[in-house]
């Protein structure tokens, strides 16, 4: 508390005491701050708490859209100071078609975040270096996530949109040689192996390096936030699992847990153990899906067969709880669903052997192949201080020296019980990426051995007639239980009115949800904070300069999954 | 020392060319993954070492269209995909088929949204929809199964229309031919 009453007095001073609009403390996290503060002022304010503070992380930004108000835009900033562990959301009230103060300047990752929000809901910045869209297609008008667009108004494209890079002189080198000696420009994409079905780039190259490019994503958008505004809290759930389809639970978990935190009830113990069973395990395979598709990429098929035949085991695990094998929904707001029996924990005893020697044999494969290292090593190297910059989270940023693990520095579900370390290397290259992500699959096979020594007794849920269906039992049986069955269902879970950025450690990195409740069965808003989206910004800079086919092992190290790249 | 058996003492069956073609077409379809989101992921798990759907003559999958006949569309399609797709469809050389994996593909799924395509049938033509979201992939094998039982009758569009076009040309011919003879 004195920390930011301090943080407000020194802007106050230093940007203009009326540059503050509105101070208020969040309800459930101690370490956030939220400041209201003036449009024209944002680019001082985010300059400041850079430089002078230590908020080197740009988190989050997204709009919101509040009709009824006179101000009725709100652009919202999350910045994160790592050092003491400070989150300042910023909110910028302004009217439809006042010119924000652009922060790219300021934040190399907000150059995609505020494109995103141009896109969305149509706020424009000033001194944005291109404000175009970014998730709709070229042709579409309008910005969808506006209370005034209906969601189902369709706008059909008739061509792939065509990209031509502005002119440049001609290379200066006295090489006879024809390849090295003009530009090529290549689209590569989005039907084509190595970018995993929907990212499209278009370079320029001399020779096989790469001068320009260009990366262009949106081919997956799917409309998840518009989706979450005509859903209702709980019948949002099945589509949180399509966002990182390569690990699901954890979007549950993480959606459910912000909803939880709104409502301000803990989950029991024993449903927290489970969560983190399925999070850890998921983890694995996500990280066994990165690690094999790669080595597709790279040529070496044979790791994949490896990796998959592993995720199946783990598959049958989730199948045989869950009753679907990927895209499980097993989370509820408020618990989770299904209970672990003795049988289940066995079969999970058996499948974590044999995961930890797919582990021990992906890594006598690949760890000292002559091929694999020339591929991975000092390629798609990412600084620490370009990692900050892009808001880096997870693997990606562990790999480039940032020691940053939610798990470890705002412990949640109880992670602080468990004894495990946070793999960090400082290479930054494609090697130290797949290196660490074999060490957390280490650790997080000690996790899960862990909660499934110390999984506690007691109930799955919480018994909160509000916010938890009753058992069917009951329902078949009793008017009363079946008079809260219907009402849960019909109307909803009505969070309290009020707003929350809850975040939690994807399999990529922070995974951030910023729900807006007006106290109604439906969420005003929804934005994901996705943790490849600013991770993929950065892959412009990244493969600059590199060869072509290093881009792919950078793309596939980045572990960058369309579903919650675009949602 | 033994040889093979002599191709006199081969036991011979008679069967039309064009059921042997189709025979020959079912059992070697070459996919193209048109792999968009989770049921990519699934797709990949079909064609991974436990489920194996090169025991259906269909694992050898082909990125390039040109190379490929049997189109697998695995994952929501959006407005921006849409042209790609078609394209896609396209360059691929006759005869084709088009296998519509999930909900999403098929009819958009619970994403009825702006930016999603309601049922990629109104940008290509699908010969078997797989249900599930993602399917499992024992359904993907039933659907390449059943897919291989239309091949075999070639009572799929894609035949049917190469056929009539043989037939097309066959009667030009004839009719070239026989305006050939009258002149002389």
């Amino acid at each position: 508390m004195e920390y930011h009453f301090q943080l407000v007095q020194q802007l106050k001073e230093k940007i203009g005491a009326d540059s503050i609009l509105r101070e208020e403390k969040s309800n459930w996290n101690p370490n956030e701050y939220i400041l209201t503060v003036r449009a024209a002022d944002i680019r001082k304010i985010c300059e400041f708490l850079k430089k002078q503070k230590g908020f080197l992380w740009m988190m989050d930004i997204c709009g919101v859209h509040y009709p009824e108000r006179e101000e009725n835009f709100e652009a919202v900033y999350h910045l994160y100071n790592k050092d003491n562990n400070k989150r300042i959301r910023l909110k910028v009230p302004h009217k439809e078609g006042t010119k924000i103060p652009s922060i790219t300047s300021v934040y190399k990752a907000a150059n995609w975040f505020e494109r995103e929000a141009y896109d969305m809901m149509g706020i424009f910045f000033e001194g944005h270096p291109s404000l175009t869209r970014i998730l709709c297609h070229h042709k579409f008008v309008g910005h969808p996530l506006r209370k005034n667009y209906s969601a189902t108004a369709n706008q059909v494209l008739d061509a792939p949109e065509v990209f031509e890079f502005p002119p440049m002189p001609p290379p200066h080198n006295d090489h006879e040689d024809i390849l090295t000696n003009q530009r090529t420009v290549l689209n590569i994409g989005p039907s084509h192996p190595a970018t995993h079905g929907t990212f499209r780039w278009f370079v320029e190259l001399e020779g096989e390096t790469i001068i320009r490019s260009k990366a262009e994503i949106g081919y997956l958008h799917r409309c998840f936030e518009k989706m979450a505004e005509t859903h209702k809290y709980q019948q949002l759930l099945p589509y949180t699992d399509r966002l990182n389809y390569l690990s699901a639970p954890m979007n549950n978990s993480g959606y459910c847990q912000a909803v939880e935190r709104m409502l301000g009830v803990t989950i029991p113990l024993r449903a927290q153990y489970i969560r983190v069973i399925l999070n850890e395990l998921s983890r694995v395979i996500d990280h066994l899906v990165c690690i094999g598709t790669t080595a597709v990429d790279m040529g070496a098929l044979t790791t994949f067969w490896f990796c998959f035949r592993q995720r199946e085991n783990v598959y049958e695990l989730f199948e045989k709880l869950c009753g679907n094998r990927m895209l499980t929904s097993i989370t509820r707001i408020g618990g989770v669903y299904g209970d672990l029996d003795e049988d289940w924990k066995r079969q999970c005893r058996g499948v974590l052997v044999t995961l930890r020697e797919t582990v021990e044999e992906v890594d006598k494969l690949l760890s000292n192949n002559k091929i694999w290292l020339n591929r991975m090593k000092d390629t798609g190297v990412v600084s620490k201080e370009m990692a900050v910059d892009y808001a880096f989270t997870g693997p990606c940023g562990r790999a480039s020296g940032i020691d940053y693990d939610i798990r470890k520095a705002e412990p949640y579900y109880d992670y602080d019980k468990f004894d495990f370390d946070v793999p960090v290397s400082t290479d930054g290259d494609n090697f130290a990426r797949y290196y660490l992500r074999l060490e957390e699959m280490r650790q997080s096979i000690r996790i899960v051995e862990q909660a499934l020594n110390k999984l506690p007794d007691g109930p799955t849920t919480i018994s909160n007639p509000l916010v938890v269906l009753p058992p069917k039992s009951e329902v078949y049986s009793n008017i009363e239980a079946l008079m809260n069955h219907f009402m849960l269902v019909i109307e909803g879970i009505k969070p309290p009115k009020g707003e929350i950025y809850s975040y939690s450690e994807a399999a990529n990195g922070e995974l951030g949800f910023y729900i807006v409740s007006d106290g109604t069965g439906y969420p005003y808003r929804v934005k994901v904070r996705p943790p490849c989206f600013p991770i993929y910004s950065s892959f412009e800079d990244v493969v600059q300069g590199g060869l072509i086919a290093d881009a792919v092992a950078t793309l596939g190290q980045f572990n960058v999954i369309a579903g919650e790249l675009d949602r | 020392m033994k040889t093979l058996t002599p191709l006199e003492q081969l036991p011979l069956f008679t069967t039309q060319i064009k059921a042997f073609i189709n025979w020959t077409r079912k059992n070697a379809l070459w996919p193209l993954p048109f792999g968009t989101a989770c049921c990519g992921i699934e797709y990949m798990a079909v064609v991974g070492s436990h489920y194996d759907v090169s025991r259906f003559g269909a694992e050898v999958v082909r990125f390039s269209p040109r190379q490929a006949d049997l189109l697998i569309v695995a994952g929501t399609i959006t407005e921006k995909m849409a042209p790609v797709l078609r394209q896609v469809y396209e360059q691929m050389p006759e005869p084709k088929w088009v296998l519509s994996m999930g909900v999403c593909a098929s009819s958009g799924g619970f994403y009825r949204a702006y930016h999603t395509v309601q049922g990629i049938e109104s940008i290509v033509p699908v010969d078997i929809y797989v249900p599930g979201c993602p399917p499992t992939p024992e359904a993907v094998i039933q659907g390449i199964m059943k897919l291989q039982e239309k091949i075999a009758k070639g009572d799929t569009p894609s035949q049917r229309l190469l056929e009539k076009k043989k037939m097309a040309e066959r009667s030009s011919d004839q009719v070239q031919s026989v305006a050939q003879g009258d002149s002389h």
